[in-house]
């Protein structure tokens, strides 16, 4: 018997170890994958004047600044929030996946897929065509925020049935959702002035390119509380995978956690979606590869999933940017090439293993 | 001293009384078998025990408290309950699964007995060998053994078990049952839906036979498994044999019923 727990603490060594090494690794790469984000583009900065440009900010005299006569403003201007940008909308988008995912009991809910996204977009094109401002910069975070709040009650609602939801039913309400939020979209571009026209088709295909400081200054904060939150969450969301009833019985307050969870998954998908639009299967992508190496635990997934979000999508951004020579191309339309026969990969391994997810 | 019990219990769904008038005592330190016919109302009785099922009539106690007014927390230092079938729905290894169990002692001193409880409790489960692998992929039997693990691991003074032995082989059977039993003698109130009327005669203190959704008999095996009762409830001629100091339940087989049409 002590053996036993001997080999148990052992193991949860081991576990530890794994656990640092892999959040580590993943700062690393997302450090590196910013600096090297920041210095690409029309105009090219090495990494070394990047880190200069910043430790110069910072009021360190270390390293080289930007030769280049526009760097240091292109930097400061155009990168930086940019890549930074990118950052939160990934980490939020990749979180509020894994979040989904454990509430639904099912590997491929993701807010893109189920028609969340889709709904903060509605209603925050609904605030532009409306030109509606009550709370200044924060008007059309709200708006998305209240539109994918919503949106994921409804789906909740629809597709939940004795502590799951079945792929099918998943998929369907996903499929419903979108059609609804087509209309609502196609509907407001009807009503919209050429201008407000061209911004909606902009939240469809979610770019990055526009990303302003004042911008950061609304989604950091709702990113940050977001992750924290579903941080919290996290050790119960483990115990949810037993079911409704087995999670009672181990002292979880069921309709507490969804209710709070469906929260955190609105103001994350809100955060990503009021200033880069529908970026689509973050959220399925990053969380499942995370799950094949760390397990599914999510204590480890919900942060693992946060810094690999953010790895993605500030990689995605600079590829979706530097692809064609002075094109922009459209974000949310690379990651759903990349996801769509990702997502039929993932359809086909649930079919095969129905019920038996790994 | 534990009590877990009920007084005029009924439950209804859509109108069709599931339940009527149970009146059932179970304290610290003895095992119950909850017995009877298919649709007799043995879940939905152990389903109202552990607060799942919201009765239509009559009350629930637990410790003279109605069972309602714990808090999911609570109730889970209190309770413990291995369901029929326990599905997952990511791939967690066997001992994460069992680990669960520990989750309503977080952040209270008996946190530090996490690491020991659980190997214990793998230990008596037969599940120590399973212990890296993913739940997903186990047997039933091994799925059933690797929920007691989990349910001994939550080290409750109330344990309740819905048809645990289903699904297991016979060795498997016997040790869950012996481990219960000496949960019991430890001062829990054990309560186990059981199928199998002689593993039942063998292992409780007390048998409770349900039919139609009343208690029908409720005391000792000696006292409430005879030929006679059990043959008026399963409607089924059965037979029952002292043999060796153990009652054995044998249901009378009257060979070639019904022949198959020919052809």
């Amino acid at each position: 018997m002590t053996a036993a727990v001997v080999e148990h603490q052992r193991a949860g060594i081991r576990a530890l170890a794994g656990r640092i090494g892999l959040l580590g690794g993943l700062t690393v790469a997302l450090l590196v994958s910013l600096v090297l984000a920041a210095g690409h583009g029309q105009l090219d900065v090495p990494p070394a004047e990047v880190l200069g440009s910043l430790m110069h900010k910072i009021g360190l005299d270390i390293g080289p600044v930007p030769h280049h006569p526009q760097g240091e403003n292109t930097l400061w201007q155009v990168r930086f929030p940019r890549v930074v940008m990118a950052a939160l909308a990934g980490a939020s988008l990749a979180t509020a996946g894994a979040l989904m995912q454990g509430v639904f009991g099912n590997p491929l809910a993701e807010p893109g897929v189920v028609g969340v996204s889709a709904g903060a977009a509605v209603a925050a094109a609904a605030a532009i065509v409306f030109e509606l401002t009550f709370a200044g910069t924060w008007t059309i975070a709200i708006c998305a925020f209240v539109g994918g709040l919503v949106t994921t009650t409804l789906v909740y609602a629809m597709s939940r049935d004795g502590g799951r939801t079945e792929v099918v039913t998943l998929v369907l309400t996903g499929i419903a959702i979108n059609a609804m939020t087509s209309a609502g979209l196609a509907f407001l571009m009807f009503l919209g002035d050429t201008q407000a026209r061209e911004e909606i088709v902009f939240w469809t295909l979610g770019s990055l390119n526009g990303s302003r400081w004042q911008y950061v200054g609304v989604v950091l904060p709702m990113a940050v509380v977001g992750i924290a939150a579903a941080m919290f969450l996290a050790p119960k969301l483990d115990l949810l995978a037993l079911g409704d009833r087995a999670a009672r019985h181990v002292g979880v307050d069921v309709e507490r956690l969804r209710m709070s969870t469906i929260v955190v998954v609105a103001v994350l998908t809100a955060a990503a979606v009021a200033f880069c639009g529908i970026i689509s299967f973050v959220g399925l992508i990053v969380p499942h590869l995370i799950r094949m190496v760390a397990g599914p635990g999510h204590r480890l997934l919900v942060p693992a999933s946060a810094l690999g979000g953010a790895v993605l999508l500030v990689l995605a951004d600079l590829w979706a940017r530097t692809l064609v020579a002075y094109a922009d191309l459209p974000i949310g339309m690379l990651t759903a090439l990349v996801g769509g026969p990702f997502f039929f990969w993932l359809i086909r391994r649930a079919r095969r293993t129905a019920g038996g997810w790994a | 001293m534990t009590t877990l019990g009920t007084r005029g219990l009924g439950v209804s769904f859509d109108g069709h009384p599931i339940l009527a008038d149970v009146d059932l005592d179970v304290r610290g330190g003895e095992l119950v078998a909850l017995v009877g016919p298919n649709g007799a109302g043995k879940t939905t009785l152990l389903g109202v025990l552990s607060g799942d099922v919201d009765p239509t009539s009559g009350r629930v106690t637990l410790d003279d408290k109605p069972l309602a007014s714990y808090a999911a927390r609570e109730l889970a230092r209190q309770r413990a309950m291995q369901l029929q079938k326990q599905g997952l729905a990511f791939g967690f290894r066997v001992h994460e699964v069992v680990r669960m169990g520990r989750s309503p002692w977080h952040r209270t001193a008996r946190e530090d007995d996490d690491d020991r409880v659980v190997a214990e409790s793998m230990e008596r489960a037969d599940v120590t060998d399973l212990a890296d692998r993913l739940y997903p992929t186990l047997s039933g039997g091994e799925q059933a053994r690797t929920s007691f693990a989990r349910l001994l691991a939550q080290e409750t003074p109330v344990l309740l078990l819905d048809e645990p032995t289903a699904a297991l082989d016979i060795r498997h059977q016997e040790s869950l049952l012996a481990v219960a039993r000496s949960a019991a003698e430890a001062g829990a109130a054990v309560v186990v839906v059981l199928h199998d009327l002689s593993l039942a005669a063998a292992y409780a203190d007390r048998i409770c036979v349900l039919s139609r959704g009343r208690v029908r008999a409720n005391g000792t095996p000696a006292d409430v498994l005879t030929s006679a009762l059990l043959t008026e409830v399963y409607e089924h001629p059965v037979e029952v044999i002292a043999h060796d100091g153990n009652l054995l339940v044998v249901p009378v087989r009257v060979k070639g019923v019904v022949p198959w049409p020919a052809g």
